[in-house]
């Protein structure tokens, strides 16, 4: 059976057919407003060019930015309750206190602290108050709100409560759509619960985007399971995204990276991704992006989830360049509108892309404009893009051994043959990187909590960690002989005397079918 | 240094005190964030935070300092009530007999470097412009006052359920002992109130001037920050600073001894140190950074701090990874700290390193 991978990107939808290993072919489309339609002609096109029959795919893997847009942009989140179960403790900082206020206005800014929550090792702060909850329940049916958001102290260690708060909630409230933060973020309540309300803010718009993908795979006659990808670079069936709609949050230059080590067959490398205005730097391990380990803004809203760790410049294929002393390339950018503006094409303004047809190291459009400027000072130029590339390349470097950089994206062309001293490959099907990453996707497991080591070893509570994970992957679908660990990290717990270890452990597999 | 007094925390001044506390942390005492918002709520609530220098004080008027204790991860998750703090400064006040004058700050570092400020504001009292440490130190004996014969009892510790416990220790290790256990009961971090101290007292017992300076570096690396340059070079003629090492983390090993996380990274040397190699060791925070061949570049009590090559962001023992890229900036401790009582208290001895204490401008070839 073949796969399918989308991107569905702000300018295009990319799609790639793939035959086990192999890329078959890629295709780029526009992406249209509704995102249906670019998806629907992104898959009739691959299908007629490629020739394979539509019963003949046996997954389609999307990869959107549809609801990072969604909290960038302020449109299409829902009102949203927060339950937060903490009392007597928290209550200095109630939910939404950091976030920029255009957003709590957006999602209605309404909260309820409530009795609840887990000291650090276990105990209760209190026990559960139901008919506090009952009553919570009712000002919250009298607001009109479905969305509710649910977060208890120390829930990524006990969820119980949270579970329990969702059932009593749910008695009173059977329209209403949980989110409960255990299953979405870690230690550090203000991140988890941002993240907790984000997505319950999406669920209604998750609901559509999925019921959206499913018409379109429908009318391009697919019956395959659909997954979509998240931010780790492994999938989530389209269920799952309905319910997690905030894991896809950067999955972009997730999906890119892993497409290029895919592509070139390394595992340990910087990727850089060149695109029109802005060239993003990650790196690469197994595979995999590395995570960053501090907090992550989406939108101006602080949180702790599992983001690549990217490091992005101004410089793309439409940056401005001032080609008199002392040199500068970008910040400002062109962008989409190169076709007009460059000078290659006949416009005013001078571009790295003019520089590099200049040089003669890619051939579109007009040299001469870029060449009356003389061979010197082309090279001058090209002296300042490297030294920005090898700034970035030389931040993001995750070995001392001389590792590949692997470069994409349309504007790749002005990666050189070696980034100091790293050699650079850039493989065939540069430009849909991003969609054969979604395609190669697979399925994860991960445990992020605290760990007595009081009566068991470090040892023993990794392992425990990684069982633990291992039958998270499978219950979401991984192949069970294919499961191994991809991350694990442990970090005790400072200042308190005993044994507490903070242990993360994830675990990846190959999708089962 | 020109550090430019402050007289006045409004709201606005947070963000480079945040900043600040999170340069003086040097690697250590948590994340400054939490405190920050409590402080921002606390200014918009009540109004602004007059700071007051130490000679502005009565000899009778009665100072205390407050601060939180215990696991700042766990502060991260279980945020505070908000009333503890405020608690065990009334209770403290009972057992006294005396109302509070002005609140202090016992360490200028981390997450305490901000709470104190929420407090001052709620409770309407002003904050001295000093700390105890002049840093992040990791237990609470490690104050100034304790060099001058100056009690940390009675000691008051309250938690969000309205407890709180007096105790009364002979000295101040042992109440650090003792608390250390109760903080364990209170859920892993408790809000305290101790060292007590007259105006006569704390004029030779604090380190001065302390919250002005976490302002004014807060403030140099938010402006450099946005001048896109690396605060490093600002901070190093500003502060008579030094900057030690260029590198990348090659390696990073956490242990957990005694309750504290103890560790070390090494670094590999990048641009004018491409070709040597340095290893920090860290209790909580940075106290001793040496080279490959053992030769220490500096040490506890002087401030290692390690920052973000590229932005000049601080960066703590607990953040440290593999193929960070880093400068090693130190910076010369209160001249307290270097006396014979300092260093027993907290020189490289008392953290089981067995090095003989040499200030780091000696180190570094500058005295």
């Amino acid at each position: 059976m073949y796969r399918i991978g989308i991107d569905v990107g702000g300018t295009n939808t990319d799609a790639v057919i793939m035959d086990g290993e192999k890329l078959v072919l890629g295709v780029k489309s526009p992406t249209t407003e509704d995102v249906t339609s670019g998806i629907v002609s992104s898959l009739a096109k691959v299908l007629e060019e490629s020739g394979i029959k539509a019963g003949q795919i046996g997954a389609v893997m999307i990869g959107t930015t549809h609801f990072t847009n969604a909290v960038v942009e302020r449109r299409k989140m829902s009102k949203t309750a927060a339950v937060r179960l903490c009392l007597p403790a928290a209550e200095c900082l109630p939910p939404m206190v950091d976030w920029p206020d255009d957003i709590r206005e957006t999602v209605g800014g309404h909260y309820w602290l409530a009795k609840g929550g887990n000291e650090f090792d276990g105990r209760e702060i209190s026990a559960l108050d139901e008919d506090e909850l009952r009553g919570i329940a009712d000002e919250i049916g009298k607001q009109g709100i479905d969305s509710i958001a649910i977060c208890s102290v120390f829930s990524p260690v006990n969820s119980e409560m949270e579970d329990k708060a969702r059932t009593v909630l749910a008695e009173r409230l059977p329209q209403a759509n949980f989110t409960l933060s255990s299953e979405i973020g870690r230690l550090g309540i203000l991140e988890r619960e941002n993240a907790a309300i984000m997505n319950a803010s999406l669920r209604q718009l998750s609901a559509e985007t999925v019921k959206a993908f499913s018409a379109a795979l429908a009318s391009a006659g697919l019956s395959c399971p659909c997954y979509i990808t998240q931010n780790d670079g492994t999938l989530m069936s389209a269920d799952f995204v309905r319910a997690y709609p905030v894991l896809t949050f950067a999955s972009g230059p997730t999906n890119s990276m892993r497409g290029a080590s895919f592509l070139t067959g390394e595992q340990v490398a910087v990727v850089v991704d060149v695109g029109g205005t802005s060239t993003d730097v990650g790196a690469i391990i197994k595979g995999f992006p590395r995570q960053a380990s501090t907090s992550v803004d989406i939108g101006g809203v602080r949180t702790n989830f599992r983001m690549p760790d990217v490091f992005s410049i101004a410089l793309g294929g439409g940056s401005i360049v001032q080609p008199d002393d002392p040199i500068t390339v970008g910040p400002k950018s062109v962008g989409f509108r190169i076709h007009t503006e460059g000078k290659l094409f006949g416009g005013n303004t001078l571009t790295t892309s003019d520089v590099a047809v200049g040089l003669g190291i890619a051939d579109f459009g007009d040299p001469a404009p870029a060449r009356a400027l003389g061979e010197d000072r082309l090279n001058a130029i090209r002296d300042v893009i490297d030294e920005m590339i090898l700034n970035a390349v030389e931040r993001m470097r995750v070995s001392p051994d001389k590792i590949p950089v692997l470069a994409v994206g349309g504007g790749s062309i002005l990666v050189r043959d070696h980034i100091g001293e790293l050699p650079v490959i850039k493989p065939e099907n540069f430009a849909v990187a991003n969609a054969v990453g979604a395609a190669i996707g697979q399925i994860s497991g991960e445990v992020d909590r605290i760990f007595s080591l009081e009566k068991i070893s470090r040892e023993e509570a990794l392992e425990d960690a990684r069982k633990e994970a291992t039958q998270k992957a499978i219950a979401a679908g991984a192949k069970p002989d294919s499961i191994e660990v991809l991350d694990q990290e442990d970090v005790p717990l400072a200042y308190l005397p005993g044994s507490a270890t903070r242990i993360r452990l994830k675990v990846v597999g190959d999708l089962d079918g | 240094m020109t550090v430019k007094p402050i007289k006045i925390i409004e709201k606005s001044d947070m963000a480079d005190i945040a900043l600040g506390g999170a340069f003086l942390g040097t690697g250590g005492g948590g994340d400054p964030y939490i405190g920050k918002l409590m402080a921002e709520r606390a200014i918009e609530e009540h109004g602004p935070v007059r700071v007051l220098d130490i000679d502005e004080m009565d000899d009778d008027a009665l100072i205390i300092p407050v601060a939180m204790m215990g696991a700042p991860t766990v502060m991260l998750e279980k945020l505070p009530k908000g009333t503890e703090a405020a608690n065990a400064l009334g209770a403290l006040e009972a057992y006294l007999g005396q109302k509070a004058d002005a609140i202090f700050c016992i360490e200028a570092g981390g997450l305490n470097s901000t709470i104190p400020v929420a407090v001052a504001a709620a409770a309407k009292l002003p904050i001295i412009d000093g700390d105890g440490m002049g840093r992040a130190f990791p237990e609470l004996q490690m104050v100034s006052m304790t060099m001058e014969g100056m009690k940390a009892t009675p000691m008051v510790m309250a938690d969000d359920k309205g407890n709180s416990i007096v105790i009364n220790a002979v000295d101040n290790l042992a109440t650090e002992k003792f608390a250390r256990v109760a903080t364990i009961e209170m859920g892993g971090a408790a809000l305290i109130a101790l060292y007590p101290m007259t105006g006569r007292d704390a004029k030779k017992g604090i380190l001065r001037g302390s919250m002005s300076l976490i302002k004014s570096i807060g403030r140099i690396i938010e402006s450099e920050q946005k001048a896109n340059r690396n605060p490093v070079d600002a901070l190093a003629s500003e502060l008579n600073g030094l900057r030690l090492f260029e590198g990348r983390v090659q390696d990073v090993d956490r242990r957990t001894e005694g309750g504290f996380a103890r560790g070390s990274c090494q670094l590999r040397g990048l641009g004018a140190d491409e070709g040597d190699s340095i290893t920090l060791e860290f209790q909580n925070e940075f106290l001793l950074a040496r080279r490959a061949d053992g030769q220490p570049l500096a040490m506890t009590p002087d401030l290692i701090c390690l920052l973000d090559l590229e932005t000049g962001q601080p960066i703590t023992t607990e953040q440290i990874r593999y193929g960070f890229r880093v400068i090693v900036f130190g910076l010369p401790s209160d001249p307290k700290w270097r006396s014979k009582n300092g260093l027993e208290l907290v020189g490289p001895k008392y953290f089981g390193y067995e090095l003989d204490y040499q200030p780091i401008e000696t180190l570094n070839g500058r005295a």
